[in-house]
């Protein structure tokens, strides 16, 4: 074969190839770019569509049958209510059982492995299971709780108890063991060099896990409607044992409901929820920021 | 490494002075029981699971054929003269979960190599976060954004056969693909991070482009990771319940036409237990009944996905 002949051949290929290398340039771009429009667009969408409701009136009024009397203000202070019993609950627990996982437990016993997986499990387990445990457990069954506070925060706590786990485990992997051996090394024990050395190190990587945890009990809704949370609440939830609705459920309510009013009700408490995860989700990422230390 | 593997073996060796020998301190002994009890409350979450939903799903099949409620073509429990084949309620999820997985995987597969193999630092600095934010959008946020713009655009640009009607399972299962794209990008895109960069040098040097070295070193490299974050997302699409009950409708029907209103399983289950049925009747048994078949399902899935994460840790690290 001639040189030149050789020399065309490599060209059409190279040409082949930088063909296909932009045909799938473009694939990726474009996928992208189908994954920024849709966020864009459902912001929009709802921001549009809540406006004409976006004003004091939706957090100061109750829910009612009439769309221009109805406000959210029962789901946002059971929605507070909530959360806060979500978080005195899970985070103890969740931090308790990260520490035993990753400083005491001896990875080749088999009840260590199998707490292991089966954290994992329960991370992938459907939220409405949870919800059918709450109903059956919680709500009717040995706990008798009724649909209230209490009932529904322990069920969200379940829920988002194996992400506390799994961030809290990451953020204590990441203390270097040159520490704890330092402290054990001048006389502390155990559960000291924990205590004073390897948890304060933890805290900002547990903090931004539990936030992340937190914001997702705020937007769940599924396990909460089998509870039986959706009922017309026109009252601030007044302790631990008092009946309640949350935002979720609420919007969830006025998208159900067939008048255009109450469609707008809703995007209005959605512009209210995202707001609350956004300012969430903005304190997480500055606290990694902040606090994150490089060992 | 946990402090004890640096301790255990060490603790009051049989020759030492009696100075150095290990004093049983009760107290750090009582905190770490406590501190295991908390770790036990995840598996006996796990057992409250499977105990709350075993006994009325037995007592469910009590009343119940088993060969009905698996080969049954109507589901109606709640109506006077019941029915209980469960099938609709299985091919709507199927159907959904097909509809999520075909826009997942396409979009999900070629975010992460982008973020993993072609994207500038400042660029994937920007994606990331953003990707995150797509995955913290609460599920009932997302069946507010089916309903009322995704069906609408369908209704639109329907192309075949009648448009759908304002309930349908395309509309749910395009957007549930769009909620689970964040999981499996992330995922897919940690198993290539986790790819030696030796592999992909050693393809450079025999003159691989970057879209060889991507699809035919990377990605097979990646595959067990990749394949656990498809399952995973398979997972979130059949547990999925607000999308559904919002934008598919409710009511239970056998078919595979995507502009059909269908009722899934999770659909179901909150349907009837917003319908605050009395504890004991036979409505009460059939959340119970569909939820241990979604349990079991989403279960075996999710050890799969396990395991094949762990295949995949052990070769890179």
């Amino acid at each position: 074969m001639s040189s030149g002949a050789l020399e065309g051949l490599r060209r059409r290929r190279s040409l082949a190839t930088a063909a296909k290398e932009r045909a799938f340039s473009g694939a990726m771009l474009g996928s992208l770019l189908v994954a920024a429009v849709a966020l864009v667009a459902l912001l929009v969408q709802v921001v549009v569509a809540g406006s004409p409701r976006l004003n004091g009136d939706l957090l100061q009024r109750f829910p009612s049958s009439v769309p221009t009397r109805a406000g959210a203000r029962s789901a946002i202070f059971g929605t507070i209510w909530v959360i806060g019993t979500v978080a005195a609950t899970c985070i103890p627990v969740g931090v308790a059982a990260a520490v035993y996982l990753e400083e005491y437990a001896a990875k080749e016993r088999w009840y260590n492995r199998l707490i292991e997986v089966n954290i994992q499990n329960l991370a992938a387990v459907p939220s409405i299971v949870y919800g059918i445990l709450g109903l059956a457990f919680l709500v009717r069954g040995p706990l008798g709780l009724g649909q209230t506070v209490l009932a529904g925060a322990l069920t969200l706590s379940l829920l988002v108890l194996p992400i506390v786990i799994i961030a809290s485990r990451e953020a204590i992997r990441a203390v270097p063991s040159s520490i704890r051996l330092a402290s054990l090394a001048l006389g502390a024990t155990r559960w000291q060099t924990i205590r004073r050395q390897v948890l304060p190190a933890a805290v900002p990587g547990i903090a931004t896990g539990t936030i992340l945890a937190l914001s997702r009990a705020i937007g769940e809704a599924a396990p909460l409607l089998l509870l039986g949370a959706l009922t017309f609440i026109t009252f601030v939830p007044e302790g631990l044992r008092s009946p309640f609705t949350v935002l979720p459920i609420q919007i969830f309510n006025w998208i159900s409901r067939p008048q255009d009013e109450f469609r707008v009700l809703a995007a209005a408490a959605i512009v209210v929820l995202l707001v609350i995860l956004l300012a969430m989700n903005a304190l997480a990422i500055w606290l990694r920021n902040r606090y994150q230390r490089r060992w | 490494m946990p402090i004890g593997t640096a301790l255990e073996g060490q603790e009051s060796p049989a020759g030492a002075p009696p100075v150095l020998r290990g004093r049983r301190r009760w107290g750090e002994e009582a905190i770490r029981l406590v501190l295991f009890a908390c770790a036990l409350l995840s598996m006996a979450t796990t057992l409250a699971i499977v105990v709350s939903l075993l006994e009325p799903t037995l007592s469910f099949f009590g009343e119940v054929d088993l060969v009905e409620f698996l080969s049954g073509t109507i589901w109606s429990p709640l109506f006077a003269e019941p029915r209980f084949g469960v099938l609709p309620l299985v091919t709507a999820t199927v159907l959904v979960t097909g509809i999520a997985l075909s826009v997942s995987i396409p979009l999900g597969l070629l975010t992460a190599v982008f973020l993993s193999e072609y994207s500038p630092r400042r660029l994937r600095a920007v994606l990331k976060p953003g990707l995150e934010l797509l995955a913290g959008v609460p599920t009932v946020v997302y069946g507010f954004f089916a309903l009322t713009f995704v069906t609408p655009l369908l209704q639109h640009l329907w192309l075949f056969g009648d448009p759908p009607g304002v309930f349908n399972a395309a509309s749910a299962g395009i957007v549930m693909g769009i909620m689970i794209v964040p999981t499996v990008a992330s995922l897919s895109e940690d198993a290539m991070g986790a790819v030696p960069q030796a592999l992909r040098d050693g393809a450079y040097a025999l003159g691989s482009s970057r879209l060889q070295v991507s699809t035919k070193v990377v990605v097979p490299a990646a595959l067990s990771g990749i394949v656990a974050a498809i399952v995973l997302g398979v997972s979130r699409a059949v547990g999925e319940t607000m999308i559904v009950l919002i934008a598919a409708g409710g009511t239970p029907k056998l078919s595979f036409d995507p502009a059909d209103a269908m009722q899934t399983m999770t659909a179901f289950i909150a349907a009837a237990g917003i319908g605050d049925q009395p504890t004991g009747s036979i409505g009460y048994k059939t959340i119970f009944a569909v939820g241990s078949a979604l349990f079991a399902a989403t279960f075996v899935v999710n050890l799969v996905s396990i395991r094949l994460v762990r295949r995949f840790r052990e070769v890179y690290e």
